[in-house]
């Protein structure tokens, strides 16, 4: 039988190329703020693109936080793509403070431009990626991508988190040198978008969908 | 490398399902299928695609979201639709059909605060400001309806504007060089890329590699589209990203 994902369906962004990616790879996957379908899946994507505060606003709407919470007790594999990773965190300064889920320690700041003539904000495009204070993506997320492979990135503000053990990668601009993946337990997050980011992004999803156990 | 990479982006115009090619966005050849070059593309290493419906704004409407529906499905890049994008209903419906981000010309020249709204609910990232220009005597002019309506808008100023709107990127089309593979219009995208901090992709006049690696002597180029010389097979994704690369520029491979 193959591996059930829930993507959680909050109302925002295009998750239409999230499923295709999914079913591309031999996955079922399902749009979904359903608590029984969420809880009974192999795995779990909170996607998303824009601000942080909407996105909050959002999944509480949706009624998804406390349904996260409970999914994420269970011990199954929960992947945050972009402003999905973003949430994770515990508070961003986008449009004044927002709160985030917390469940990872942190916070989001917005990206530095001034220093360098022409860098632009959004941070639009192929970015390389790489290791964390070299530590080793054997059996990580990032199980098997060689180190500098470029992904597709569109985003205005990053992740600090507080503890760097929790950051899997990082990725330059401008002056910024910032966490793009994370990994703590059962829980991952890529700034950038795997599902967008060519073969060397399904390969990512792959990763995810072999945490299933 | 601090920048990002200059992106390579394959420019797919279509007329009633068939990807088409003209100059100066007229005289329209039809040279394939939408869905085979873009998977095609997306295989050789291209960056991103974008879709235009070269006759929406003739029919009142974008008939290319059952197309982004095929291509999303095995084409795992962003992908950018245009033509005859006229509301947030229309904004919805494309990023529905898998697009991820929404390219406005026409409708943002009759009603810009589309942009802003549209920018507000889908974030600036997905909004990519259309601006097709054409030299007058000292100054550029913004033309609609695919380079067929002239708005007596001055494009430095548009674009400018266009930022100020909430517009995440701008696609900057040089009608008077597009389709012509005779290279850029570089006092165009010089004064344009001097006055707007975000993105700008050039396009219209790509014939070569070599003329991308010219121009980028002058201007830090976001990215750049190409339409002929790949839909014609004068060269493959991987000559042109080679090429850039031998030139000294930053893209993918």
């Amino acid at each position: 039988m193959s591996k059930k994902v829930a993507v959680l369906d909050y109302g925002i962004g295009n998750v239409r190329s999230q499923l295709n990616a999914l079913n591309y790879i031999g996955v079922d996957a399902e749009l979904t703020a359903n608590r029984d379908t969420i809880l009974n899946s192999d795995a779990v994507i909170l996607p998303g693109v824009g601000a942080f505060k909407h996105g909050m606003e959002n999944l509480n709407s949706h009624g998804l936080i406390p349904i996260i919470m409970d999914y994420i007790a269970t011990g199954k594999p929960f992947l945050g793509i972009c402003l999905g990773m973003q949430l994770l965190f515990e508070e961003s300064d986008e449009f004044g403070y927002s709160e985030g889920l917390g469940l990872i320690k942190g916070k989001i700041k917005k990206l530095i431009n001034e220093d360098i003539k022409g860098l632009k904000l959004p941070h639009i495009g192929w970015t390389s990626i790489n290791p964390t204070n070299n530590r080793d993506w054997k059996n990580t997320l990032l199980n098997e991508i060689p180190i500098g492979t470029p992904y597709y990135f569109v985003h205005s503000y990053a992740a600090n988190p507080s503890d760097i053990s929790d950051s899997l990668a990082t990725a330059q601009f401008g002056a910024n040198s910032f966490c793009c993946a994370v990994e703590k337990n059962n829980i991952y997050g890529t700034q950038f978008h795997p599902e967008k980011s060519g073969e060397m992004g399904l390969m990512i999803l792959k990763n995810f969908i072999d945490k299933i156990k | 490398m601090t920048k990002p990479r200059t992106r390579v982006i394959a420019r797919i115009d279509v007329k009633n399902q068939f990807v088409i090619k003209g100059i100066h966005l007229e005289g329209l050849r039809k040279v394939g299928d939408p869905i085979e070059l873009a998977r095609k593309y997306y295989h050789a290493g291209v960056d991103e695609i974008l879709f235009m419906d070269a006759v929406a704004s003739l029919y009142g409407r974008n008939n290319l979201f059952h197309i982004i529906e095929m291509a999303c499905r095995e084409v795992f890049i962003p992908i950018t639709i245009g033509g005859g994008i006229r509301s947030v209903d229309d904004i919805d419906k494309a990023l529905k059909s898998g697009a991820d981000k929404i390219s406005l010309n026409t409708q943002a020249i009759k009603q810009p605060e589309l942009i802003t709204k549209a920018a507000e609910i889908y974030g600036s990232q997905c909004i990519v400001a259309s601006i097709e220009a054409k030299y007058k005597n000292g100054w550029w002019e913004a033309y609609v309806d695919n380079g067929r309506e002239e708005t007596g808008i001055d494009v430095v100023e548009w674009a400018q504007e266009l930022e100020r709107l909430g517009a995440g990127e701008i696609l900057l089309t040089s009608v008077d060089m597009e389709g012509t593979k005779k290279g850029f219009d570089q006092a165009l995208i010089e004064k344009v890329y001097s006055k707007v901090n975000i993105p700008v992709i050039i396009s219209g006049g790509a014939g070569s590699p070599a003329q991308v690696a010219a121009l980028a002597k002058h201007v830090d180029i976001d990215a750049v589209a190409f339409a002929s010389i790949l839909h014609y097979n004068t060269y493959s994704v991987n000559e042109i990203k080679e090429q850039m690369v031998k030139e000294g520029m930053n893209v993918r491979i």
